[in-house]
């Protein structure tokens, strides 16, 4: 059998690299498990203004660029794969990917969110045509045209803010009639000449020929509808758990987000959750960092009780 | 990759002999960075079949809006001069660009 891994942490965002960090600094040895992109949703965040710390403007790409160094630096592994499988009925545990199989004694997963869909005819349709869910990755294309963003919280006004650099006007489309953004975020909002609001009103419908060229706008108060002409559609609407991969494994709650106690342990033995992924009230960098710190310590402890 | 730009665009993907492979990216695009890596092992496997070019969309954006692309990344064959399918976003990962390639090989 091949070498036993202490820690297998499945995802590379800011909770996933601080568990690699706790861990391979207490010399445990720890193996980070990355699909894609390093740095999850961090790394396509230009602003991060609420780590603490991180003044003077360092950005998403740059702090979590920061936290995979830091982590390899004490010795942690990280790898690009996709993890497509779990063995976790023995005490130790595989965990299988497109080229390999490890095992390990722990498991942390760490696997977060992704921006959830609108639902609405011609989303899908318009994806990359002027509809995006990254405004870091797409906002050069709207230099001078104007944007709509679809929701009212705090990456949906920080993201219209970052926006103004580039479009020449940007609408904010909410569907109640005031925002769900941190006070200073919808302070800095007001204060923007670039930035109107739609109150109360939802998109039902994303239009245009090949390219974004409006949306489709109804007052929930109302139900009047009317149309609004827009280059570009950036939503915002909330997020959804990435968990697929371990439905009827750990306990999850209605919405797949996984079920853990104050420790990160779920229902399974050696097996912890950290970060977006899990059942939580404030889902930000630096409780996901505090997550995946608190899972790796407790991973641990479980090694300790149950391996030494 | 050859990379590509205004003024080598029609000559090197409209009028290529052979299929064309164009992932447009972006300098700020982190996804666009994280993919480029398995695009590059996909034209080691298939650039005898296929023409591998990239696209600096923050040097040529007009370039890229009149290809209809203004989202990223985005990743699109080209066939006899015309554009004939595309990935984007979440859909453009390494497995599903494999497959899309392989229809033109």
């Amino acid at each position: 059998m091949q070498d036993i891994y202490d820690i297998i942490i499945i995802g590379g965002g800011p909770a996933g690299l601080s568990a690699g960090l706790y861990g391979a600094r207490s010399r445990a040895k720890t193996l980070i498990l990355e699909k894609g992109k390093w740095g999850g949703q961090a790394a396509t965040t230009e602003e991060l203004e609420n780590y603490p710390g991180s003044i003077e403007q360092p950005t998403g790409p740059e702090l979590t660029d920061r936290m995979k160094k830091q982590a390899e630096e004490f010795g942690v592994e990280a790898k690009t794969e996709t993890v497509t499988g779990l063995e976790l009925g023995e005490k130790v545990k595989k965990v299988v990917t497109e080229n390999a199989e490890y095992f390990t004694k722990t498991i942390i997963i760490a696997t977060g969110a992704k921006p959830r869909l609108l639902g609405c005819p011609g989303e899908l349709e318009l994806r990359g045509k002027g509809v995006s869910y990254c405004a870091t990755c797409d906002a050069d294309f709207f230099t001078d045209l104007r944007v709509v963003v679809v929701g009212g919280g705090d990456a949906a006004i920080q993201e219209a803010i970052y926006l103004t650099k580039f479009a020449e006007k940007v609408t904010v489309i909410h569907r109640r009639d005031q925002l769900r953004a941190a006070k200073s975020i919808q302070e800095k909002a007001f204060a923007n000449d670039k930035i109107d609001f739609i109150w109360d009103s939802v998109v039902t419908e994303i239009k245009g020929d090949g390219i974004v060229e409006s949306v489709v706008v109804k007052n929930v108060k109302t139900n009047v509808l009317s149309e609004v002409e827009t280059d570009g559609v950036f939503m915002f609407v909330g997020y959804d758990p990435v968990s697929e991969l371990f439905k009827g494994m750990v306990n999850m709650d209605e919405r797949g987000y996984i079920i853990t106690d104050e420790n990160m342990s779920t229902s399974v033995e050696g097996v912890f959750a950290a970060g977006d992924v899990r059942v939580k009230s404030l889902r930000q960098v630096v409780t996901a960092a505090s997550d995946g710190a608190i899972a790796a310590v407790r991973a641990e402890h479980y090694i300790t009780e149950k391996f030494e | 990759m050859l990379e590509i730009n205004k003024d080598n665009f029609d000559v090197e993907v409209k009028q290529a002999d052979k299929p064309v492979l164009l992932d447009f990216w972006g300098t700020k695009c982190e996804p666009c960075k994280a993919l480029m890596p398995s695009v590059e092992k996909l034209a080691e496997k298939y650039g005898d079949k296929i023409k591998f070019c990239k696209l600096n969309t923050a040097e040529n954006r007009r370039l890229a809006i009149s290809q209809k692309v203004m989202g990223l990344p985005t990743v699109a064959i080209y066939k006899g001069g015309e554009k004939v399918e595309e990935l984007t976003q979440d859909m453009a990962t390494p497995d599903n660009i494999e497959e899309m390639l392989k229809r033109y090989v």
